[in-house]
């Protein structure tokens, strides 16, 4: 377990340098060139030369690599190419922030709908609820965002007035509301589905038979012996699950006018901002590999029966 | 007088054998969700293969004395602010979503994750371990974040490559016909196509070398391309199609995105990203579009939507259908 742990943790950093090597050898491979970009068409060539000599552009690739790495373990992601002069970090961290808030509030809503739903499915299986739930949730999931967001704005905000209908204003403000629901629904969706399976594996336990002949209500059954059976395999794919929702509010705060990380990402890729984007990689795959370490860390607690090797 | 071993006979006789695929197709038949969802995709695929045969327009001619319009008998789902049919572009972009998933299916899923996978599962140490790693590193990204920078970046050096083939060999046309754009987006989804499939075989295969069929062909001297093509690779196809069918939903998705983004299929050739795009102003006015002209953003939204439906569906069926132990 310890070993596995450790070998986990040391295999991170290789594999987030390897991560980073990639979106910078792909910044170099993109065409124009950063100092160009960043002193405008009128600079002159001497101008331009000595941006390079400045940037470092001019070294060769490895050496280039080796140096950011180095600069990015101290907390230096370098400068940005198309808002000049700010460090690379402070661009990103206030954007990281707000996209986590809403993904945050996004998996608070799919998981809220989603366990129970998925939960009473299976308790009503062999009912008409069953597939109607299955099914009603295989269209929410299919429903493009392009789709989703202008409905919601229209729906709640225009027509009903009950939430304002874009913008930010934190993780407790009732702007939240709508862009969370638009990339909590199909994450839901993502939930019903495999808590349905979990919870018709764990019914058919012969525990569970056992917990019923001796007599115990069924409340009690249904909540210690089945769904938090149930709830254990569902913690795996929760960082799965939130990865993709951040993939998916990239068009979500495009539509709803919030100042994410999705938005930033989408501006540095179309501005060549490959300094801001690298950054971007690098923090969002981090946060990424950490959060599925510590979930996998999380399971052995819970579940005694899993050894990690 | 019959006995019952005669009448059990007689019975056995007249049940034919039949063929695990016939026995698939019968099983998936009765399935009449997934049923029906296949026969959507047969029919939309049929419109985009049709496109150039059922189209009422063309789907550049601009007619800006009707822009905006609702459905009428002259433009059946109206047309768009340029005055562009609205019914010949939604099936002009379901043309675009057919060549693009078909093709980065057959590219990507078929082609290079069932070899690699194939690959990594039979021969194990070293080859999987350094695949594996790859595999992982692609993994950290989020998925459309890394299709976009992928064709952002290399749109422009693939263009030019096109651009000086047309220039050393006289052939005209490569970068207008659009077909570098099915290239680009082609080679941005290949990340998003080969990993989990390759991951889905590789675990089958690793299974499959130990079993003692495999190992008696090994005995009999039979060669490695052989053992993995004809022993092995038959017995991974049920999973490689329930993967391929929930996969494909996820590639039309991908390209309607990077359309949308307009890094995909380039104007004036129609797709359904471009189509929401256009519309939309990349996302922008989404909702005065969905109140003043639903049908400008809802033809092509309804026919992705029907897509993804379908094919999740059609997988479901077919997961059940295909795998009898998880029945």
């Amino acid at each position: 377990m310890l070993a596995y742990i450790v070998r986990r943790l040391l295999w991170t950093p290789v594999l987030l340098a390897l991560a980073a090597f990639f979106v910078f050898m792909m910044g170099t491979w993109a065409p124009g060139d950063p100092a160009e970009l960043r002193l405008g068409n009128r600079a002159t060539p001497e101008r331009i030369e000595r941006e390079r000599e400045r940037l470092g552009l001019d070294d060769p690739f490895p050496v280039r690599y080796v140096l950011y790495v180095a600069d990015a373990l101290r907390g230096d992601f370098g400068e940005s190419y198309h808002y000049q002069g700010k460090p690379v970090l402070e661009i990103i961290a206030p954007k990281l922030w707000v996209s986590l808030q809403l993904n945050l509030a996004a998996l608070i809503v799919a998981v809220a709908v989603g366990l129970p739903l998925g939960f009473y499915a299976a308790k009503k299986q062999g009912t008409g609820k069953d597939p109607a739930i299955v099914i009603t949730m295989l269209i929410l999931y299919a429903m493009p965002v392009f789709f989703t967001a202008p409905f919601l704005i229209l729906f709640f905000a225009v027509n009903l007035h009950w939430v304002p209908a874009a913008g930010w204003g934190g993780f407790f403000s009732s702007q939240i509301v709508l862009p969370a629901l638009t990339i909590g629904i199909p994450g839901a969706a993502v939930f019903v589905r495999h808590m349905r399976a979990s919870t018709l594996e764990v019914i058919g336990q012969e525990y569970v038979r056992t917990a019923r002949a001796k007599g115990m209500s069924n409340f009690v059954v249904n909540y210690r012996h089945v769904a938090r059976n149930a709830l254990l395999p569902i913690l795996t794919i929760m960082g799965f699950t939130l990865a993709g929702m951040f993939g998916g509010s990239l068009i979500v705060e495009l539509i709803y006018g919030i100042p994410g990380a999705g938005r930033l990402s989408l501006d540095a890729i179309f501005q060549r901002d490959f300094p801001v984007l690298t950054a971007f990689v690098l923090l969002g795959a981090a946060m990424l590999v950490l959060a599925n370490l510590l979930i996998d860390i999380a399971y052995t607690i819970v579940d005694p029966r899993i050894r990690l090797q | 007088m019959t006995s019952i071993a005669d009448i059990e006979a007689t019975e056995l006789d007249q049940i034919k054998p039949k063929g695990f695929w016939r026995g698939v197709w019968s099983r998936f038949r009765k399935r009449r969700l997934a049923f029906s969802g296949l026969i959507i995709i047969t029919f939309i695929y049929m419109l985009g293969i049709l496109a150039p045969v059922i189209q009422t327009h063309d789907y550049r001619e601009t007619d800006l004395r009707n822009t905006q319009q609702g459905p009428s008998a002259e433009h059946w789902l109206g047309t768009d602010r340029a005055g562009r049919d609205l019914y010949t572009r939604v099936v002009w972009g379901i043309q675009t979503t057919v060549i693009i998933t078909v093709t980065s299916f057959i590219t990507g899923s078929l082609l290079l994750g069932v070899s690699i996978g194939l690959v990594a599962g039979y021969f194990r140490g070293w080859i999987d371990a350094v695949i594996m790693r790859v595999g992982e590193v692609i993994s950290v990204f989020p998925d459309i974040l890394l299709i976009i920078l992928l064709a952002a970046t290399l749109r422009p050096r693939i263009v030019e490559f096109a651009r000086n083939i047309e220039d050393s060999t006289g052939i005209s046309g490569l970068v207008s016909s659009g077909i570098v754009d099915y290239f680009v987006i082609g080679v941005a989804l290949l990340p998003l196509s080969w990993f989990g499939m390759m991951r889905l075989v590789r675990g089958q295969v690793l299974v499959m070398r130990e079993a003692e069929y495999v190992e008696a062909a090994r005995a009999m001297g039979t060669s490695t391309p052989r053992i993995l093509f004809r022993h092995i690779l038959p017995n991974v196809v049920s999973p490689v199609i329930v993967s391929v069918s929930f996969g494909i939903g996820a590639i039309a998705l991908s390209e309607v995105v990077l359309s949308f983004f307009g890094l995909g299929v380039q104007p004036p050739r129609p797709s359904l990203g471009v189509m929401i795009g256009d519309v939309t102003a990349r996302g922008g006015a989404s909702v005065s579009v969905l109140r003043d002209h639903p049908e400008q953003l809802l033809s092509p939204i309804i026919v992705v939507w029907l897509l993804i439906f379908c094919w999740n569906i059609v997988g479901d069926a077919l997961n059940d259908v295909l795998n009898p132990r998880a029945r």
